[in-house]
């Protein structure tokens, strides 16, 4: 019988473990340790309605506090989980509490990928991955400030559009030749770039950062070409890391994350872990991946919360993701990694479309902007391993579930 | 506070006090309304937070927009009265709205 399970990490994955446990009917002690001082909340809100202001902080959170005392949740929150030791079981905080677990479940996140360039540590120069990261750049999102954004990712280009529907004189500098290199095909990219400059923000790929000047705080940003951009304020979304130093230090396999089976468990038999710090195998995809989003944190810790209670369920789901860009709605399903071919749906003059990611006739991808109904039903479709037809496939008058 | 009533996919009637402002998903989960999933938080990217609109109330709604049917459309079981509850902004004349949250949400 388990008597305690300990969650560290109070982002999505961890909130989700907690509702999963209790609803499950876990009776046990549970306790959450974040080293955030705010109940969970949705950090997908923070680079758009929250940063602009749209929506209220008490509207991040995922339960108001009465649920936790509700559900009998033993809160250490604004405390730091500094030493994990499996052979006793237990976890010591910074503020030297040391608490004995049956399982334990990670839920450890990613972190800002840090820029290096000289300059970096100047004031004005911010990341944005946690509610406390908002203020200091709300504040500096006055009409007119000239802002610059390092990277055009996913954080970069959301709080490029929310900066620049806040007033601002947005650049944003992106090292690829095209934005969302990494995770969009080349018609996405060329869509998106377009309605930035559409926008008015001032894009820039292939250009490389080489250091932020200024005295005391930052005024301009340097590219490898010799050009400058001068800069009130700037935000770098140049990516994340695994946050697994508690995880390696305790002698769990990590790379690039913590590793774990289809089951959430890590080399250790009674420590699991889910969501973005997780390196884990996808079953669909036949490969291990590492995933930031969402989807996958909901799902990961729902599998891990239920294998906690030893009920063997394995996470097999087709990972999904989004991006919210000025009236845009990017929405992404699958994994295009191994593709042959790419199938454009549609007419991106229209402003909805699609791409499709085949390998032979099998659906392997689809990004679908501002189309839903593309997207919905290739979660279906991809999940089934369905072989598409390709000249139907290509007509955008036809269904996409119909393209089979 | 409008109060909203969500029949909840084991049957049980709850009623909530809602806020004017927040969507019928968020009155839902910060009452721990079971069967709303609600993942991606309110996005209209996830099609977890669908609900069956009383008939008498559905007209009386905005009507979705494109982006809700098309997620709508391959949602499961869909039907006439479908919406997603992120998509529902609670007004004061909402005052005993109805919904019925499905078996699934997908």
């Amino acid at each position: 019988m388990l008597s305690t399970i300990v969650i560290i990490g109070g982002g999505q994955a961890g909130a989700q473990a907690i509702d999963t446990l209790r609803r499950e009917g876990f009776s046990g002690r549970l306790v959450l340790i974040g080293d955030e001082p705010e109940l969970p909340y949705q950090r997908p809100p923070l680079s758009k309605k929250y940063l602009s202001g749209e929506m209220a902080a008490d509207r991040l959170l995922f339960r108001h506090r009465a649920f936790y005392d509700e559900h009998r949740v033993e809160l250490r929150l604004g405390k730091k989980a500094i030493r994990l030791d499996p052979a006793a079981r237990q976890v010591e905080l910074a503020d030297g509490e040391k608490i004995a677990y049956d399982r334990l479940l990670l839920c450890l996140g990613a972190a800002s990928r840090r820029l290096t360039c000289p300059g970096a540590e100047l004031l004005g120069v911010h990341y944005l991955r946690g509610l406390a990261d908002v203020a200091p750049i709300q504040a500096g999102c006055k009409t007119a400030a000239r802002v610059v954004i390092i990277g055009g990712g996913y954080i970069g280009l959301e709080t490029a559009a929310t900066c620049r529907k806040m007033g601002c004189d947005v650049t944003v500098l992106e090292m690829a030749d095209r934005i969302m290199n990494r995770v969009v095909a080349p018609a996405v990219s060329r869509y998106f770039s377009g309605e930035h400059v559409a926008h008015g923000v001032n894009l820039i790929c292939d250009t490389r950062v080489v250091r932020i000047e200024g005295t005391g705080r930052v005024e301009r940003v340097v590219c490898a070409d010799g050009s400058s951009h001068a800069a009130d304020m700037v935000i770098v979304g140049v990516g994340a890391i695994a946050t697994t130093e508690l995880a390696s230090a305790a002698g769990l396999a990590c790379d690039n994350g913590i590793v774990v089976d289809e089951y959430c468990r890590s080399s250790d038999a009674a420590i699991f872990a889910a969501g973005d710090c997780t390196n884990h195998p996808s079953l669909r995809f036949g490969r291990r991946v590492r995933l930031e989003s969402v989807d996958n944190a909901f799902e990961q810790a729902k599998t891990a919360a239920l294998n906690l209670l030893d009920r063997q369920v394995t996470h097999d789901r087709v990972p999904w993701f989004w991006s919210d860009q000025f009236d845009n709605k990017l929405l992404i399903v699958g994994l295009s990694q191994d593709y042959d071919s790419q199938v454009l749906r549609g007419d991106p003059a229209a402003r909805s479309f699609s791409v499709c990611y085949l390998k032979g006739r099998e659906l392997l991808a689809v990004e679908a902007v501002n189309h839903s109904k593309d997207y919905m039903a290739a979660r279906k479709l991809i999940a089934e391993r369905a072989l598409m037809n390709p000249e139907k496939l290509a007509d955008g008058g036809i269904a996409l579930k119909e393209a089979v | 506070m409008p109060k909203i009533v969500f029949i909840e996919p084991d049957g049980v009637r709850r009623e909530v006090n809602a806020p004017v402002g927040i969507t019928l998903m968020e009155a839902a989960r910060q009452h721990g309304v079971a069967g709303v999933v609600a993942q991606c938080g309110g996005a209209c990217a996830c099609a977890t937070c669908h609900v069956y609109v009383d008939p008498a109330w559905a007209a009386k709604l905005e009507p979705p927009e494109d982006m809700e049917e098309g997620m709508l459309e391959n949602a499961w079981e869909p039907r006439d009265n479908s919406r997603l509850s992120c998509q529902i902004h609670i007004t004061a004349d909402m005052d005993g709205l109805e919904v019925t949250v499905p078996q699934r949400q997908r």
